[in-house]
């Protein structure tokens, strides 16, 4: 057959020369579609999150004017000045304290409602819609609801408190509670789209696992604990990284129910700076207060996943 | 009119191993060309390749006698049909089979011929406002013949088009596809896995294994005369039986799988080498039950019977081989039997075992003659 | 199957849960119907009144916010929409040089935080003249990593046998990125746009910096003005307003959360 076919003249050695440079153009052409569908994300993304992250960083060696101009350059003043305030440092130790108090009570409320409405019962979506709902709710709308049930005399939760014949409790100006009382406010908000993934990760579970372990006759507890929990990881993975880094970003519910208060109490990273920046007008020192927020973030992702590498299983 | 050259055609990925090499392929207008081959021998890169959604990585390849390798695959003037049809799920079955030819800008009028005609041909009538989920495998192969069909390119690639179809429908769809072709005029480059229906579909058959052409030819003599062992192993069912094969000491014996003793015969085997090491091929029908003549005759052991009701098959223990061997008619045969099988020396394939090269094919019987009226 | 009496277990642990939960939401509502005398004296409703939200949206112009917060999430849904199915696209589809350095340049974007960087955005705004405009409070939003990657998860399993008939087809990118890709994965699409429309609704912080008068203020910074300017304990009046932020965002979830659901897991997890 192959001494049939015709061999490659001088001609076609042209012409394939000639294909070389024509896919050398097609190759241009194709990076410039590929920019042109990007393009609308890459500017975004340079002007609102690459270029601010350095600018962060810049700012954070300067003083500044109320209008935010670099004055003097201070080197690393603001920060040995951020490591030397004992405010700063509080509100960093509150950051931790309220991540912790937030992120398991979220997790494992929101597991064990999606464990209960994971069953096939009649209704049963009326109540996953419920507990969804808090996702919903606005930051501000749910201040506004908490800061009534905190109310010291007529506040729901005090009432119930009388009524059990306790004292009532200062929530919101009492230092010992303030915390406690900001972070119920937000894990009664983040249960809502902690639920919704947990409960969907629980539904992509593959079913035959479960009637292998009926056939097998397992309980329930131990099928949730051998199956549904294992089988979950990397979704509890997900909503464990997610809730840490909305944690260290908790602004409205500070701004609205204690404005950081009392005795700095309540005074979280992000609201620090907030106040460090649009009060005080002081952008140097809160420039570098960000980096510290940016640097913590990005320790914790990193930590978990490290962490999480070793322990999740993946499907 | 389509003619496609394919000169000295490479693939390699990232500068690596060679997926393809050396293709030399001249498919003729009008024909029904076939590549066939097992997963992972390149035909369907050689099918992209064609069509132009994969880059040619060396070599030429023309349509029409011009060279179209740079061309982009809306200007080779060519339909494709796919193995999952890729049909457009949102769109009904009407707007499926017109979709190339709006992205053509084809004049209205024109496309409600064409797709009167495609849908006459096709039995398509009462789909045409179905979406594709509502409708069944074939009749889904059915709406992506279609769009080909509308298409009017002179030129049909099929990639793997029946190997979602159940059995029986795609005997159907192999008919159709052959009829459809055939009334078109279409010139066709069929791919497919499945090597009976590269025989019953192929005017001519391009056997491909690990990037490399095995033969080209049509199908009987791919069948007859496999030119090495690959092609004769994969073409055919069932399987052609294989043996190991060496003369014995004094030439008069050859000796299969150190249990067959076949009678040398001058005039069968005088142009096979004596000193070689010989793979033996023999097809299914060729061992023969025993009825008249008592030359020629081995007794075999049966392992396993399958009656498919016209045919038999019977299985037997030929040294470390399991030759099957096919009957017509019904028979009684019980598991373990000793059995009678005729097998004559004249049928019998040679094959070098070192380079699986055919040294001597099987000689034909005259071939019955159609018999015409 | 269950039995009975496992059943009932589940029905009440079910019923409690959702009492506790949506408690706060309830109560709230059942309040913004209630006269300051009733709440005030801490009774059961005795009367059914409407005078709260007559007064909330009389102190503030809260529809002319509402209004504001519906362009915003309007705008904003929009233009996550547009950018992200474009950047999933070239993920998906398209090959060329560059394209695994870009996309973990998306990647690394998941890694600063907003909050981190609010100094110099409000610079940047407020130097581009955006401040009490539309565009200040939406235009920093558009891109979007998340949306990018739920897309792109959806757009890929698109089979690209798709793509390949409409090359040859003789369709270009856009042509087919419209008319195939977008109406295949509308769901998807649907999902992002419910989940971008609540996040943005109820935005707070960005507003509450972007917004220095009443033009495009939204609701969510409406409501803290009308609990700063609250001295009286007009807690029926409060509640009113917070009941008119959350109402669309809850309809939107009641309608979407299946929806939801499955395109965060699969967002998500995968």
């Amino acid at each position: 057959m192959s001494m049939i076919a015709p061999t490659i003249g001088t001609n076609e050695e042209a012409y394939l020369s000639q294909v070389e440079r024509v896919k050398r153009k097609s190759r241009l052409k194709s990076f410039f579609k590929g920019m042109l569908f990007l393009l609308p994300s890459i500017i975004l993304f340079s002007v609102f999150v690459f270029y601010p992250m350095f600018q962060t960083i810049y700012l954070s060696f300067f003083l500044t004017n109320a209008q935010g101009a670099t004055t003097v350059f201070v080197g690393w003043e603001n920060y040995k000045a951020l490591f030397v305030d004992p405010i700063f440092l509080k509100s960093v130790k509150n950051t931790f304290l309220f991540v912790f108090l937030t992120v398991p009570p979220t997790v494992i409320i929101s597991f064990a409602l999606a464990v209960i409405a994971n069953e096939k019962l009649k209704g049963i979506g009326f109540f996953r819609t419920i507990f969804s709902s808090t996702m919903g709710v606005s930051v501000a709308a749910a201040s506004v609801f908490w800061l009534y049930l905190f109310h010291p005399t007529m506040g729901l939760l005090n009432k119930i408190l009388e009524a059990f014949g306790a004292g009532g409790i200062e929530w919101l100006t009492d230092p010992k509670w303030a915390l406690l009382a900001v972070s119920m406010t937000t894990i009664w908000m983040n249960i809502g789209f902690t639920f919704l993934i947990l409960l969907g990760g629980m539904q992509s579970i593959d079913s035959s696992l479960y009637e292998s372990a009926d056939i097998e006759g397992s309980g329930y507890f131990y099928k949730l604990r051998r199956i549904t929990i294992p089988m979950l990881s990397p979704t509890f993975f997900f909503v464990i990284t997610v809730s840490i880094i909305h944690s260290f970003q908790t602004f409205g519910q500070i701004d609205i129910l204690t404005k950081g208060g009392p005795a700095n109490e309540t005074n979280l990273i992000v609201y620090s700076i907030y106040r460090e920046a649009f009060v005080n007008y002081q952008f140097g020192s809160a420039s570098a207060q960000a980096v510290v927020l940016f640097i913590l973030i990005l320790l914790m992702t990193a930590l978990q996943f490290k962490l999480g590498e070793r322990k999740v299983h993946y499907q | 009119m389509s003619q496609i050259d394919l000169i000295n055609i490479a693939k390699s990925y990232d500068k690596q191993k060679d997926v393809l090499n050396g293709i030399d392929l001249s498919i003729e207008e009008g024909e029904f060309f076939v590549l066939v081959g097992p997963s992972g021998s390149g035909k369907s890169t050689l099918l992209r390749m064609i069509a132009g959604l994969e880059e040619i990585s060396g070599g030429v390849l023309k349509i029409n006698g011009q060279t179209v390798n740079h061309l982009p695959p809306k200007d080779r003037n060519l339909s494709m049909v796919f193995q999952n049809y890729a049909l457009y799920p949102h769109l009904s079955v009407k707007e499926n089979i017109l979709f190339g030819l709006k992205g053509r800008k084809v004049e209205k009028q024109e496309q409600m011929r064409r797709l009167h005609d495609a849908v006459e041909m096709l039995g398509l009538q009462d789909l045409l406002k179905r979406k594709p989920r509502e409708l069944s495998g074939g009749q889904r192969q059915r709406v992506a013949l279609g769009r080909a069909v509308v298409s009017h390119a002179p030129l049909c690639l099929m990639d793997e088009p029946l190997s979602n179809l159940d059995a029986k429908l795609r005997a159907n769809m192999r008919v159709e596809i052959r009829r459809l072709q055939k009334k078109l005029g279409l010139t066709m480059v069929y791919v497919t896995h499945d090597q009976v229906e590269a025989m019953t579909m192929g005017d001519r058959i391009m056997v491909l294994n690990d990037g490399k052409i095995q033969q080209i030819g049509k199908p009987i003599t791919l069948y007859n005369e496999p030119e090495n062992l690959f092609v004769a192993s994969f073409i055919g069912s069932p399987k052609i039986n294989l043996g190991s094969a060496v003369f014995s000491e004094n030439a008069k014996h050859l000796i299969i799988e150190d249990e067959l003793h076949i009678p040398v015969d001058p005039a069968v085997f005088h142009h096979i080498p004596k000193d070689r090491k010989l793979t033996v091929g023999i097809r299914a029908e060729h061992l023969e039950p025993c009825l008249a003549k008592k030359e020629n005759m081995y007794k075999l052991e049966a392992v396993n019977v399958e009656q498919l009701g016209n045919e038999t098959l019977i299985a037997f223990e030929v040294g470390s081989e399991l030759w099957t061997a096919k009957w017509p008619g019904q028979w009684q045969i019980e598991f373990g039997q000793k059995v009678l099988v005729q097998m004559k020396p004249e049928n019998l394939l040679f094959f070098d075992a070192d380079s699986g090269e055919l040294i001597k094919s099987a000689e034909l019987e005259t071939s019955q003659g159609a018999v015409t009226v | 199957m269950l039995s009975t009496g496992k059943k009932l277990i589940f029905y009440v642990l079910l019923i409690i849960s959702a009492l506790l939960l949506a408690g706060p939401a309830l109560m709230a509502i059942v309040m913004s119907f209630m006269t300051n005398q009733d709440i005030l004296t801490g009774s059961l409703p005795t009367t059914f009144t409407f005078d709260n939200y007559i007064a909330a949206f009389e102190r503030l112009p809260f529809l002319h916010f509402l209004f504001n917060s519906l362009i915003v999430s309007m705008l904003i849904t929009l233009g996550q929409l547009t950018l992200s199915a474009l950047a999933a696209y070239a993920f998906v589809f398209l090959e060329f040089k560059g394209r695994d350095f870009l996309f973990f340049l998306f990647i690394a974007t998941m890694m600063v935080p907003f909050e981190a960087s609010v100094i110099p955005n409000f610079h940047t705004i407020r130097n581009l003249g955006w401040i009490d405009s539309y565009a200040g409070l939406t235009v920093p939003f558009f891109a979007t990593t998340f949306g990018t990657f739920l897309l792109r998860q959806n757009f890929k399993q698109i089979p690209k046998e798709l793509r390949e008939a409409s090359l040859i087809a003789g369709m270009g990118d856009f042509r087919f990125f419209l008319s195939v890709v977008l109406p295949v994965s509308r769901t998807s699409l649907v999902t992002l746009g419910i989940y971008g429309f609540l996040t943005s609704w109820n935005m707070y912080l960005w507003p509450l910096l972007a917004s220095t008068n009443e033009t495009v203020r939204t609701i969510q910074i409406g409501l803290k003005q009308l609990q700063t300017q609250e001295q009286l304990n007009q807690w029926g009046v409060m509640m009113a307003g917070a009941v008119i932020v959350i109402i669309p965002t809850l309809l939107l979830l009641f309608l979407g959360q299946k929806k939801l659901q499955k395109g965060l897991t699969e967002g998500a997890v995968k």
